[in-house]
């Protein structure tokens, strides 16, 4: 092996680096064949897409245990996904049945699968920040040494939410992993034009919470940096703020023209997909070869299929049952 | 062969501008290929294909704006012949068994108010706020009225109809409710006569009318008519006391804060129905009919009467009552007031009974007449005057 | 003179007693609010708690309702069993994202997954001259939030008791207290303890009218009930201590019992829970009803501060007194 080839990037494992392969692509064509099934009218509402940053809640779930709580936006998909929800179960609950993950009440932006312990699927910017340093405050009181992952967009930085909720964290001393995932568009703002103070990890760092910035649109970039982030919260016991610079391909939602942005902007930063940034290296560093990735994507289509499948067999909950679950039995 | 639809992109788009298609047909193309730009009210948007293969027919053309779901191109799929084998995409399957599970769902109303906590019903009479109001303003005892309305409660149109009854009871009826109207007759009258009892201070006068005169004036006039055409001696009571109130008008009059007087006569016939009860329908201008047109009109009047089917118009006309007790062996009736009237005449039978006159006594067909008058409005003068016309009127039989 | 079975004490002592059993009972339970503990409690209620349960138990939290609010829910989610004081319903606003976007919604949002147990409590009311932003009464925006269960504490066994069942519900509860009842005085059952928290009570038995009332409203309607005593007029009050759900079975009652009703409420009178309450009467009774349904509100402006207004601007005693009597009085 020349030692040009040898990336300076983080290495790893075939098995590792399949899998990461997979959990991308899984979460990519998942989200294609969500656009495409909304424009002929399965799904309703509002469908935000996760491609492109794939990177990030792919990266992110490796450090994150089934004890730890994840709380995410309405652009939550990938993040589920990654987390271990039965895809199935989304794309059931998308259409609205009842044996999607809410059954069915909560559509797109409200997917909570507490086994899993992912609480959503939040539909305020910044509303469920609070409800994270909760969490972790809780477990605080309780002994636990869970790690309560937040996930948002940097829109939600300019909410109040997100600064009572930093300085609670670090005041109270509480297990937040507060991640940024700073994709440059609050719907159709540029963060020029929404941020006063455009580093964004000075933030964190305004309230006495350690901050750090990552790339990404790199997996093993950012799984190295959640590692480092989840590695410093479990040993002090305090707050962490990641902010991963991505980006999305997609519009905000389905029905959005994109007049805020160019397609050069969009283009330049499809070249940095992560799906291919990883495959490539593998290829390269020839942990992998172009059977694996099509094995991978042969397995996902029947994945995504049997999702689809699921959800069209699923049923709609009968109207009798309409004020169901406004209080608890 | 697939169709591919204008794409819907959010639940409140409806259509979209086909501005410029992006292939043309013998293009290939493949999933997340770019087919289109489409204009919507958000602007400009590129509408991606979702399938393979080759662009078949470019079906819509630039410039045509097309509601979703719009078959806008046909796609040759990969690897299938160009031939149409038409696919299509269930569209809106789901929605249509939506809307049949609503409309199975419909029965149970889950957004009526639920009725908890409301009570049984007791001794109170339900009526309703408004009904009540009416009832007050009228002067309807609505204890005895049976409600019509939900949960057997008493409404408005229960009290207007008590209303209508009170001068005489109207229902139009079929054979089978003939029972609820007569019960509706029963408290109609009931509603009347209380009222009048309680409001109408009645004083009576009486006289005895020989009939000799008017029953010969029957007899001939009879013999040259046919059995069906015969008039009979309620003909002659009518018409004798319309020709009365021309001479004493103060009886044909209502009472209402002072006596206001009618300028048409409708003498209220009082018609007693097999079941109980009595209805009273008006005979319009009665001092403008002779005896033979009262019969014929009385012959249409009395079965429809008894028959319930009378028009409101009928009932509701009547300005002064004329009772009979028809068939029996009663010597005189003493009549109750119909409000807002004053005065009701009360025919007997009419009975051969001994006559005195010019210090003579003999047998002769004798009526006794009663005048209930209300005190109000007229006193024992004006009575008298009343019953005197009558009687001469019953003596010139011809003059009717 | 206290007998055996009664205790004397003030409002602010009950609610006390209440949130010291609650700690004692569960440990899962903790205090949160604006100065609960160094302070004592912005009205002296939490006074000693901080010495007693510790910092752990008692939190100090920053000004910040949305966010305090938010982790209080978010503790509830993570299995504890939070007390959140917000100091007054006017700082509440601050934090109704977090509890309508949040707490009302997750259990429905989740199909069922996820449970709210936290309790909020709230200080409200008029009459101490604190003007237009210090003086509201939300009572009927909580109210209206399906997911959400709202009580009134208008008496002191009340106070004593509701937090408690409060806890008990594995639904976010939010608990009304008032400002003006904390230094009045009144008599509880000694074991007081727990009470209902879905129905209402009949405070006083009475067979010409009913008022119906809740908050500040009962001690005002008892008082104006003793003095139409003299009048000859027997009045039932009813309080409505349930305001999310209404108990309609004790309302329908009452009305069938006196045919005559009078609702009393210093919230501002259009879209109130009088509007409600005279909307389930109508549904419900309609039929029992002898006259028109009458309610003194709070008069639609802003709070103002001089007293002698700020008095005019909600219903006294004597208004009550004067308006049952004028309803006898027409028939």
């Amino acid at each position: 092996m020349e030692k040009e080839e040898i990336y300076t990037h983080p290495t790893i494992d075939r098995e590792h680096g399949l899998a990461l392969l997979h959990q991308m692509i899984l979460i990519r064509r998942f989200e294609e064949k969500s656009a495409e099934l909304y424009t002929k009218e399965k799904i309703r509402g509002f469908l935000h897409l996760y491609i492109g940053e794939e990177a990030v809640a792919v990266g992110a779930m490796q450090s994150l245990t089934d004890d730890d709580n994840i709380l995410s936006t309405y652009r939550e998909h990938g993040h589920a996904l990654a987390r271990g929800v039965d895809p199935g179960s989304i794309m059931a609950e998308m259409y609205g049945k009842l044996e999607g993950c809410s059954k069915g009440r909560g559509g797109s932006m409200h997917l909570f699968d507490v086994d899993k312990k992912f609480y959503g699927g939040n539909a305020i910017v910044g509303g469920h920040l609070p409800l994270a340093v909760g969490m972790a405050l809780a477990s605080k009181k309780q002994q636990q040494h869970n790690i309560t992952c937040c996930f948002f967009g940097e829109g939600a930085m300019a909410e109040g939410e997100f600064h009572e909720s930093m300085n609670l964290a670090a005041l109270w001393k509480v297990r937040v992993l507060f991640l940024c995932e700073n994709n440059l568009y609050g719907m159709g703002t540029a963060l020029r034009f929404s941020h006063s103070v455009l580093e964004l990890e000075k933030k964190g760092v305004a309230y006495g919470v350690e901050s750090a910035t990552v790339n990404g649109m790199d997996v093993l970039e950012v799984k190295n940096a959640v590692e480092k982030a989840t590695a410093y919260i479990r040993s002090t016991g305090k707050p962490y703020f990641l902010v991963c610079n991505t980006y999305r391909f997609k519009a905000h939602s389905m029905f959005d023209a994109q007049l805020y942005r160019e397609k050069k902007e969009v283009n330049a930063w499809k070249e940095r997909d992560p799906i291919p940034t990883l495959s490539n290296q593998l290829l390269k560093n020839k942990i992998i070869s172009q059977k694996d990735i099509d094995a991978v994507e042969e397995r996902v289509k029947t994945e995504v299929q049997k999702a689809v499948d699921f959800a069209e067999e699923g049923t709609f909950e009968p109207i009798e049952e309409l004020t169901k679950f406004v209080y608890s039995k | 062969m697939v169709e591919f639809r204008m794409p819907s992109l959010g639940a409140d788009m409806e259509d979209g501008t086909l501005v410029e298609w992006r292939v043309k047909s013998g293009d290939t193309v493949k999933r997340g290929d770019i087919i289109a730009d489409v204009d919507t009210q958000k602007g400009l948007i590129e509408i991606e294909v979702f399938d393979e293969g080759t662009i078949d027919q470019l079906v819509i053309k630039e410039g045509e704006k097309v509601p979703v779901g719009t078959v806008m191109a046909t796609i040759t799929p990969a690897g299938e012949k160009i031939s149409s084998k038409k696919e299509t995409i269930p569209i809106k399957k789901e929605t249509v068994i939506t809307e049949k599970a609503k409309a199975d769902a419909k029965k149970e109303p889950i957004k009526q108010p639920l009725k908890e906590g409301s009570t049984e019903s007791h001794d109170r009479i339900k009526i309703s706020p408004l009904a009540k109001k009416i009832a007050e303003e009228k002067g309807i005892d609505f204890s005895t009225i049976k409600g019509s309305g939900v949960e057997g409660i008493i409404v408005k149109k229960d009290i207007d109809l008590a209303v209508n009854m009170k001068v005489e009871s109207h229902v139009e009826v079929t054979g089978s409710k003939k029972e609820i109207a007569t019960q509706g007759v029963r408290a109609a009258i009931a509603s009347a006569m209380s009222r009048s009892n309680r409001e109408i201070p009645h004083f009576y006068l009486e006289t005895r009318i020989d009939m000799s005169n008017a029953l010969d004036w029957l007899k001939e006039t009879n013999k040259a008519r046919e059995l069906k055409d015969r008039l009979l001696s309620v003909v002659l009571f009518i018409k004798a006391m319309a020709k009365a109130i021309n001479e004493v008008p103060e009886v044909n009059a209502y009472w209402e804060n002072g006596l206001k007087l009618k300028d048409v006569i409708n003498i209220g016939f009082a018609v007693s129905l097999r079941e109980g009860g009595v209805v009273i329908p008006a005979i319009p201008n009665a001092e403008q009919k002779s005896p033979s047109e009262l019969m014929t009109f009385l012959k249409d009047l009395i079965p429809r009467a008894r028959a319930l089917k009378l028009r409101s118009s009928e009932l509701s006309e009547s300005t002064i009552t004329l009772t009979s007790v028809g068939e029996g062996n009663v010597d005189k009736v003493f009549g109750v007031i119909y409000p807002p009237q004053v005065a009701i005449l009360g025919f007997g039978n009419i009975v051969e009974e001994a006559w005195a006159e010019n210090e003579a006594i003999n047998a002769r067909p004798v009526v006794h007449v009663t005048l209930a008058a209300d005190h109000r409005a007229i006193d024992g003068y004006l009575g008298g005057r009343f019953l005197t016309a009558l009687k001469n009127n019953l003596q010139n039989p011809a003059e009717l | 003179m206290n007998d055996k079975t009664t205790l004397k004490l003030t409002y602010r002592e009950a609610l006390k007693q209440g949130i010291h059993e609650a700690m004692i009972n569960n440990d899962k339970v903790f205090l949160m609010g604006e100065d609960v503990g160094r302070y004592g409690g912005a009205f002296g209620v939490s006074k000693g708690f901080l010495e007693e349960f510790g910092e752990d138990r008692i939190m100090d939290v920053p000004l910040s309702e949305s966010g305090f609010v938010g982790a209080g829910i978010g503790a509830a989610l993570g299995g504890m069993q939070p007390i959140v004081e917000v100091m007054t319903v006017n700082f509440s606003l601050l934090a109704l994202d977090q509890i309508i976007n949040n707490a009302s919604t997750l259990l429905h949002m989740s199909g069922g997954q996820i449970n709210v147990p936290v309790v909020i409590r709230m200080n409200s009311g008029i009459g101490s001259q604190l003007a237009a932003q210090h003086s509201h009464s939300w009572e009927p925006f909580y109210a209206h939030v399906p997911g959400l269960k709202v009580v009134s504490a208008g008496t002191h066994e009340d106070a004593r008791g509701m937090l408690l069942t409060a806890l008990e519900s594995p639904d976010p509860v939010v608990i009304f207290e008032y400002t003006s009842l904390l230094n009045m005085e009144s008599e509880i059952q000694s074991d007081s303890g727990a009470v209902d928290i879905h129905k209402a009570k009949v405070r006083r038995e009475g067979k010409d009218l009913t008022i119906i009332t809740y908050g500040p409203g009962v001690y005002k309607a008892l008082a104006a009930a003793e003095e139409l005593t003299s009048s000859g007029v027997d009045v039932e009050v009813v309080d409505l201590r349930a305001l999310r759900p209404i108990d309609n079975g004790t309302i329908m009652n009452s009305v069938a019992k006196t045919h005559r009703v009078l609702i009393v409420e210093e919230a501002w009178r259009s879209v109130s829970i009088s509007s409600e309450i005279i909307s389930r009467i109508m549904e419900n009774a309609f039929f029992d009803l002898d006259a028109p349904i009458q309610r003194l509100c709070g008069v639609e402006v802003p709070i103002p501060y001089p007293k002698h207004l700020e008095d005019a601007s909600i219903p006294q005693k004597e208004d009550i007194v004067d308006s049952v009597l004028k309803m006898i009085q027409n028939g």
